[in-house]
Order: C-alpha cells, then structure tokens, then sequence
C-alpha cells in the first residue's frame, strides 16, 4: 500500500472557501436553500461549508441536515461486508426547497442515487445540486455529475482516494490517493 | 462491520449481547424512519417473506407485516384456518410448499414449543419465530427492553417484575433470557398456580405478593391472563385474580416510587391492570407497539443480509 498527498491542509481551506463563495453565488441568503450531508463522511464537509458560510460571510442561518443512505443503496445483500446505518438528522421539510447534496468524494454515483431516492421521504425539493470536494471522473457508472466541484481526480479502480479531517479522524485536512488499498 | 451471529431468530436464548445492541442500533434508525413523512425504505425489494401463522395473533401478524411492507417486502400471510393444515398437510410440507414459490424468509407463529427451531434444520429459508407455544417470543422481548432503554437510558441494573401467568406465558420466558442478558434483575409475580414450580433455577426472584413486588422493581410487565390457555382452574374466578394481581391507580399511587407500566396486549382491562393505569403517564404501552415495529424491522433486516 503506498500513499501520495493529492491536496493539503491549505489547499482544502482554499477550495472550501471558493466552494463556500459558489454556494453564495447561486444562493444568496440560503432563505430557500438547505445543506444536506451525505452520511457518514459528507457530514464533516457539511459542517466545515456551513461553519464557514456562518463565520466568515454573514449568513445567519443555514439550515444544515445529514441523510444517511444505507436503507436506499442498490448493493444490499451484494456486498460481503454488511452495510451500517447512520443517523438521519434532518429537522425541517425539504419541501419546495433548494437542496445541496454534501459529499467527500463523488465515485460511481451510486450514493448519489441512493440519496436521490432517499430525500423524497422528507418531501418533494424545488431542485437538487450536488457538491463535492473530490470528483473522481472517469468511474461513474451513473449520469451523475457535481454542480461544485472541489478538485478533479483521475484514479484508477483499484485507488482509492481518502479525505481526512481534522478534529474528526486526522491531525489536519488532507486528501490521500491509496494505491492497492487492503 | 457488525452483524448478527444467527441465521434465524428462534429465541434470545439463541442469539448473545451483541446481537441485542446491534438489533436495538439498527431498530433506533427504523424507529426514526418509521416517522418520515413518507415512511418506507427500499431495502428488501428483492426480498420475499412468508407470515405463516397456525395460531391466532393480530397485533404481531400486523406488526410484522407492516415492518415487512415498510422496507419493502413482498409478503405472502397465511393463517392455518383457511390453510391445508387443516386437511392434513405435515408443518415441512406445508413450508416446502411455499418455499418453492421462492420465499427468502418465513415468520412463523405455532402452538407447539420448538417448531420454528425443527423448521430451520428442515427447510432452507431464515426463520423468525413469532411464538412458539408457551416457549419463546423473541421480538416482543426485544421490543420490551427496547422499550425500557427508551425510557429509562438503560435496561442494565434495572430491577423488572413479571406479572401474572408465567406458566404459559412464551413473552415471561423470553423477557427472562433478553433481560438477564443485559444485567437486569428479574422477579415473577402471580399465583403460586402460575408460576412453574423450577422458575427460580432461571436466577430469578419469586414473590407472591404483589405490592411488595412493586415496591421492589422499577418496571412491572403486566401479562394477559390468557383464558383460551386456561384449561383447568388456575385461580378462583377473574374477580379474586383482579383483587390479588391487579394494579390500579391507587396501589400505583400509593408506591414509595414511580414505576414504569408495561403490557405486551391485548389487555383485559379492569384484570391486570384498570384502564387509568393503561392510559397513565407511568404507561408505555402504546410506545411497545410503535417499537414492535422498529424492532421487527430491524431483525427483519438483519437477517436479510445474511441471506446470499
């Protein structure tokens, strides 16, 4: 197994911000817009955008949910390895909402799908976006693709790229491409 | 990645802790899907489960057809009255029957203790045991602790008193095994008539009176006096049982402190307990039910992935 660092703590703090900055563009006061992470890692992004939008440009209030997807995923039974539930928090109505999927790393799609299916059950959005900060293209097996992206990274199958945070799992922010991950 | 150490639930007294805390994780997660707005999951799609029910049951065949249709299911329910049983057919043909049809699953309820543990060694699908005679009832034990962790934080350490009929009671034994499993104490209450003779060899308490019972626990689980099962004379009449093992607002009010009310239905009311303890604050009675659906999702679930 061997590692190389794709983006840095200040490289990540960097892309966060112009993704915060983005989301500005698009949303202006985030009245009609809420932040969904994609359960269990797209949580920490979520957090990190909405800490920022709060922070360090002024929007009060952004509604900030995490959808868990394993009840929705299409590789149940398939997987040798079971699939573990995480906890769905979503405390408001995404009903005629704008709504911004959050996730570390877009791959296959499949997730995004599953999340597609899954955020009906709390009532018909106005429209979804999807953001990322790592696009892996070239290793979709759906016709998915981010609205914000972070980086774009070319892998192969058999990489597999790791996004760390800090206070969370890792000393710092980094984003790793593993190759033959055990 | 955890999941359960069994193939089939034929009782708790086959399955150990962790598969308790895995089962109590995952039904916390259905708990909360069950009150989506919209509030089905697609997960077993692809999955088709038999309810085979040679006894009478209506808020478990419910509640396991609406957790199976909750995560999406196919479900085929049968009751042996309107079935071939009555014509002749053997327990493993009829399940072979159905299985050939395809089923992944069969849930089973039966009048004679150890059926669903001879059907899993005779026919290959997952087996739920929903009630087998006066042996086990797994998912309503499972529903009973769960209920008592919402409600308390924990079961372990906590002291619960079974109440009434022990003796054909399949919900007291699993209550006993599930419980003690998870470090709480357990008493049985009733009369001397109900309680069978070697119940204390279980590791748990006996006491006849029912005051000092309650004094003593912090949750009471009231059992149904089950008259259909009553063949001879266990007690004088149902007025002199209500009198001895009944519990009203004022013995409850009269405790040193405030217990925790539990029924697992359907109640006699005016016998175990009167109507303003069912519907008191001390009642989870109504949650029981709600649980009983997130928990049969859950093993449900559970045991779907197992299935290759």
């Amino acid at each position: 197994m061997s590692s190389k660092i794709l983006l840095t703590s200040k490289e990540v703090d960097i892309i966060l911000h112009r993704l915060a900055c983005q989301l500005i563009e698009k949303h202006n006061d985030f009245s009609n817009t809420v932040l969904i992470g994609i359960q269990p890692r797209g949580k920490f992004l979520a957090e990190r955008i909405s800490t920022i939008l709060k922070n360090e440009y002024g929007i009060s209030s952004v509604d900030l949910g995490f959808l868990d997807i394993t009840f929705f995923r299409d590789d149940f039974r398939r997987n040798d390895k079971p699939l573990e539930a995480n906890k769905t928090q979503i405390d408001f109505l995404v009903e005629d909402k704008n709504v911004v999927f959050i996730d570390d790393v877009l791959h296959t799609g499949r997730s995004i799908r599953a999340a597609l299916t899954a955020i009906q059950s709390f009532g018909r959005p106005n429209e979804i976006e999807l953001l990322v900060l790592i696009d892996r293209r070239f290793s979709r097996h759906l016709p998915i693709q981010p609205d914000y992206r972070g980086r774009q990274v070319d892998a192969f199958n058999n990489e597999k790229v790791k996004v760390q945070w800090k206070n969370e799992d890792a000393p710092a922010d980094e984003v790793y491409l593993i190759s033959n991950p055990s | 990645m955890k999941e359960l150490s069994v193939n089939h639930l034929l009782g708790i007294k086959y399955i150990n802790k962790n598969d308790i805390n895995l089962i109590f994780e995952t039904a916390d997660h259905f708990k909360e899907v069950i009150n989506r707005p919209i509030k089905k999951v697609p997960s077993l799609r692809d999955i088709t489960i038999a309810n085979i029910f040679f006894e009478n049951s209506t808020r478990t065949k419910l509640s396991f057809e609406l957790a199976q249709k909750r995560l999406s299911a196919d479900v085929i329910s049968f009751s042996a009255a309107q079935s071939s049983v009555k014509k002749g057919e053997t327990l493993i043909d009829t399940v072979n029957n159905i299985l050939s049809m395809k089923v992944d699953m069969v849930v089973m309820r039966h009048s004679n203790p150890g059926a669903a543990h001879f059907l899993s060694r005779n026919v290959k699908a997952s087996i739920v045991n929903a009630g087998d005679g006066a042996h086990e009832h797994p998912t309503q034990a499972l529903l009973d602790s769960f209920s008592i962790r919402e409600r308390l934080g924990e079961v372990a350490g906590k002291k619960v008193v079974i109440v009434g009929d022990v003796l054909h009671s399949r919900v007291a034994l699993s209550n006993i095994f599930a419980l003690q499993m998870q470090g709480a104490e357990v008493m049985v209450c009733g009369p001397k008539t109900l309680i069978p003779r070697y119940i204390t060899d279980l590791g748990v308490k006996y006491e006849p009176n029912l005051r000092k019972a309650l004094e003593w626990c912090d949750v009471a689980n009231m059992l149904r006096v089950q008259n259909e099962r009553l063949d001879v004379n266990y007690f004088p009449s149902t007025r002199e049982y209500a009198q001895q093992y009944g519990v009203d607002k004022a013995l409850l009010d009269s405790l040193s402190k405030e217990i925790v009310i539990m029924h697992p239905g359907p109640i006699n009311r005016g016998v175990e307990i009167t109507s303003d303890v069912a519907d008191s604050q001390q009642s989870v009675i109504l949650d029981q039910v709600e649980n009983g659906v997130a928990i049969r999702m859950a093993v449900i679930y559970l045991l779907a992935s197992k299935i290759k």
